[in-house]
């Protein structure tokens, strides 16, 4: 798994848990010298240990731990740069929905060998979608539902999430309900990366 | 169908959304219409009715100041700048209307865009879909992320270069220890007397310099790997080598105040070090000059004026005449008493 990918997770819990615990889980899952490097390419081993460890010692169950990563990757100050490259996958929120195939792409343009998930938009009526994840990893599905929950408040759009369990290729449908909810978050293309 | 029967209308908003930065230009030289993006680079001055070239200045490939020439650059790409907006430059192409009715241009910002959207505040929808001016600035942020990841580790690995460079022990080029491992052995020896002392060589080679000067660095480093063999070699199981300068060395000689035992050291270090090496076919010719002392000539046993010491005797051997050892002579201070043996 790419070291991007291990980074998140780590300063996800850093930021969020405090760094002794951090350690803790670090120390138990044998992450080398306690912690992730942006750039290089860890076993996927590794993560799945980093994971499990995770929830066990922050006692809080899978998914929810998932979905508070995606919406930790959206919204916290330290991860300001990729919210905004993800603010270019779209004008509007539908379009970002709507484009969510490009994402994969988008990733690899910036970074060649990132393994994220490669997602799969079909339309569902006419304010629907649904999305649906493939990835080497069972976890990815959670994680993007949190980066859309928190995209949707991003662009000031209310929606509504659900995961389909129980199919065999498990999905997230999206439901706009109101486009113009709330003002959303300052994006201006010209913005200072950061 | 000849070709002139084939003309498409098209409405100032649809063109809007096509080109967001065109310009028409009536066959007077007056601008009939333009695309919403480019009005935003001069919000308060709108630009249609206003003479095409009061407003902009065609940088290349010539710098024409008239209509008709402009037409005469019919689909070659231009290099336009603005009057009212100095260091901006859009690049585009210019085509003839038909039938001598004007000129159409459409422009875009090339490799200005990352300044133009800050300038401008410019959005997504500023631009064509068919643009990639927005995926060029994707990629500006995106690689300016992925560059602060890279750099990051690279920063962090340099620090740990020169951390583990500094905490290093040995000479990277001889491989044998290195002065701070000698200020270590130092300690030890001092904190952990040997019961008979110990011996202090400073070996310092002569006419080194003059193979570097005449046959080059890497004649030098091959001369100064095979001191380093020699000096191995020479000396016993518990005796450290040490390289403390560019062509200076130091042998510690564990349990050792036996001087003859030293002087024979010293002439066959000399005497090996003086078989010339062979660098592409050529001789290399050095020696050694050597100063001796042991640590039974001090009391207390202090390390600074025992080097010292060592380096007024290897002077003496390099004034005598260079390729020999001198051992150092307390001359102002006593021979150790034999009483002090009997503790």
């Amino acid at each position: 798994m790419h070291g991007l990918i291990n980074k998140s997770l780590e300063v996800f819990v850093r930021e969020t848990y405090g760094p002794e615990k951090w350690q803790m889980i670090a120390g138990q899952a044998e992450v080398p010298e306690g912690a992730f490097e942006s750039m290089l390419t860890y076993p996927d081993a590794v993560t799945d240990r980093v994971l499990d460890i995770a929830v066990k010692v922050l006692d809080k169950e899978r998914d929810g731990f998932l979905e508070d990563l995606g919406t930790f990757l959206v919204s916290h100050p330290s991860v300001e740069a990729l919210r905004r490259l993800l603010r270019f996958n779209g004008s509007s929120f539908r379009e970002f929905v709507d484009a969510l195939d490009d994402l994969h792409g988008r990733s690899r343009l910036a970074v060649p060998d990132l393994d994220m998930p490669v997602l799969e938009v079909d339309p569902d009526g006419r304010n629907a979608y649904r999305v649906r994840c493939i990835w080497h990893r069972d976890y990815g599905l959670h994680v993007i539902l949190g980066v859309l929950r928190a995209m949707a408040d991003d662009y000031g759009v209310l929606a509504f999430f659900e995961i389909e369990e129980g199919a065999e290729n498990p999905g997230i449908t999206v439901t706009l309900l109101d486009q113009d909810f709330s003002e959303g978050r300052e994006f201006s293309l010209g913005g200072v990366p950061t | 169908m000849s070709e002139n029967n084939r003309i498409l209308g098209l409405s100032a908003r649809t063109l809007d959304a096509l080109m967001p930065m065109h310009i028409w230009i009536g066959p007077t030289g007056h601008i009939l219409q333009c695309g919403c993006t480019l009005q935003k680079l001069m919000p308060e001055a709108p630009f249609p009715g206003k003479l095409f070239f009061d407003e902009f200045t065609i940088v290349r490939p010539r710098r024409v100041k008239v209509l008709d020439q402009l037409l005469q650059m019919n689909g070659a790409q231009l290099k336009i700048g603005l009057k009212g907006l100095p260091n901006m430059h859009l690049k585009g192409t210019v085509v003839a209307l038909p039938g001598g009715t004007g000129a159409f241009l459409n422009l875009s910002f090339g490799i200005s865009v990352q300044d133009a959207v800050r300038r401008f505040d410019l959005s997504l929808t500023d631009f064509a879909a068919s643009d990639l001016a927005v995926e060029v600035l994707y990629l500006i942020e995106a690689n300016a992320a992925a560059m602060n990841a890279s750099r990051d580790l690279v920063d962090r690995l340099q620090d740990a270069k020169t951390d583990a460079e500094s905490r290093a022990l040995t000479d990277t080029l001889t491989g044998l220890n290195n002065r701070r491992a000698m200020d270590m052995t130092f300690g030890q020896l001092l904190a952990h007397p040997p019961q008979d002392g110990f011996g202090l060589m400073l070996i310092d080679l002569d006419y080194f310099k003059s193979v570097n000067d005449t046959l080059g660095h890497a004649a030098g480093d091959l001369v100064l790997l095979e001191v380093a063999k020699v000096l191995r070699e020479d000396v016993r199981a518990d005796d450290k080598v040490f390289r403390v300068g560019g062509d200076e060395f130091v042998l510690v000689l564990r349990n050792c105040n036996d001087l003859d035992l030293m002087t024979r050291i010293a002439d066959r270090i000399i005497n090996r070090l003086e078989q010339p090496v062979h660098y592409e076919g050529k001789p290399c010719r050095i020696s050694a000059s050597i100063g001796i002392t042991i640590s039974d000539y001090y009391d207390p046993v202090e390390i600074d004026k025992m080097l010292s010491d060592a380096d007024e005797a290897t002077y003496a051997s390099k004034n005598a005449g260079r390729a020999q050892h001198t051992v150092f002579k307390p001359a102002d201070r006593p021979m150790p008493e034999p009483a002090r043996d009997l503790h």
